[in-house]
């Protein structure tokens, strides 16, 4: 294959990887990795860095559209952003010394877990909850327009989601996936956020999270423009696309087929991680 | 009080909005005219990424990158956009220490430095540790 040919196949698979990640809710980046590595047989440290770079296209670009609309908490973001981007950075400096094995069968755990949390029902959500002392005076409680007009929210368990957050980065620097699902269970289960809320900021987050560790993918070698720009580029257009035209499709269906893609990717990624093929 | 915080909040919420915005397409627009050049020079070599050998120093940190791209060099030009990308971010948490001095917001101001200088470190320092 010339680089032509591998450069409009990567473009073609990122552009639907970002276009399904968008409109199901649970990231392009997260089937990346496995794509370049399984299908392209590309090493899974180019593989990652390139994911990384993607991540943040994508994040930075959704993450305008849901500011605007009044959804995001700037505030829980940036404070919880201390605790990812340590996270990062620790994840990024870990993945130099793990083999490209660990890495494989780390990230199909990963994938599985996706997939488990992409099926199982959402606990329902508490409303009016008393205002937690420390949230209060970390003033993060706030509002956002829901359908019933303007809603209120009192934030909980900070040091819980702080904790969380800091598990989210570390697997962000070492896999290259923006870990939106880790972000959105410590906003949305531990600390009690309501979920669009929960959802938005985290992606808000994301890019953040992966700026930490891709410095230090970039000074150690591991973003390859040749690879990154076809996924980047692809993943860019194809979530754009999710988020802005067809923000209503019905995603059921989408989603089940989604969750499988995941589940078969993870049982690939670890089986070929076990028997050395990465 | 309170209606002015949720004003100031909404102006920075916008601006963040349009620096990210600005960000991703100024970023992508140099990764596309860098790959036109790439495809252009490249195209026909084989593709391999089986072996992983490291990108050389110079597309490795911001000086190397900024020269190679100066030089019109394809990948170069590439990487550039890259950190455009990166840069992104990283311009949005500077970004808002501002907002939130605007607002007299000191604590917010340390949250923010902090995540700042994490980043910095990352994108600058991490280098010499390899």
């Amino acid at each position: 294959m010339n680089i032509l040919e591998f450069t409009l196949l990567v473009a073609m698979g990122s552009f639907i990887a970002g276009l399904l990640g968008s409109l199901t809710g649970l990231g392009g980046g997260v089937v990346l990795v496995p794509l370049l590595t399984i299908f392209f047989k590309v090493d899974i440290r180019y593989a990652i860095g390139a994911s990384l770079v993607s991540v943040i296209a994508t994040s930075s670009g959704a993450a305008a559209y849901y500011v605007k609309q009044g959804f995001s908490n700037i505030r829980i973001g940036m404070f919880l952003e201390i605790a990812t981007t340590l996270g990062a950075l620790g994840g990024a400096f870990l993945a130099a010394f793990i083999s490209t094995r660990a890495l494989a069968i780390t990230f199909g755990v990963m994938l599985l877990y996706s997939a488990y949390l992409s099926r199982k029902s959402r606990t329902p959500e508490q409303r009016n909850l008393p205002p937690d002392k420390l949230a209060t005076s970390l003033r993060m409680n706030g509002n956002f327009p829901s359908e019933e007009g303007i809603r209120n929210y009192n934030v909980q368990h900070v040091p819980a989601g702080f904790g969380l957050m800091f598990g989210a980065g570390a697997l962000s620097g070492l896999l290259g996936i923006g870990s939106g699902a880790v972000k959105v269970l410590a906003m949305d289960q531990a600390m009690k956020i309501p979920f669009k809320v929960s959802t938005t900021t985290s992606n808000f987050m994301i890019g953040v999270t992966a700026a930490a560790s891709a410095g230090v993918y970039l000074n150690r070698g591991y973003i390859d423009p040749g690879l990154s720009m076809p996924v980047m580029l692809g993943v860019l257009a194809g979530s754009m696309l999710g988020v802005h035209v067809l923000m209503k499709a019905e995603t059921k269906v989408l989603r089940l087929v989604f969750s499988l893609v995941l589940l078969l990717l993870g049982a690939q990624m670890i089986y070929q991680g076990i028997a050395g093929k990465i | 009080m309170a209606w002015m915080q949720n004003w100031t909040d909404r102006r920075i919420e916008e601006i963040v909005a349009d620096l990210l915005r600005a960000g991703v397409t100024i970023s992508a627009l140099v990764v596309f005219v860098g790959a036109c050049f790439y495809l252009a020079r490249y195209g026909h070599a084989p593709a391999d990424y089986r072996v992983f050998h490291g990108e050389p120093t110079d597309l490795r940190n911001l000086r190397g990158i900024v020269h190679s791209a100066k030089d019109l060099r394809s990948r170069g030009m590439i990487q550039l956009g890259l950190l455009f990308l990166i840069a992104t971010p990283v311009a949005r948490v500077a970004f808002s220490i501002w907002g939130f001095a605007a607002e007299h917001d000191r604590l917010y101001m340390i949250f923010t430095g902090i995540v700042l200088i994490i980043l910095l470190y990352s994108l600058l320092g991490s280098g010499s540790a390899f």
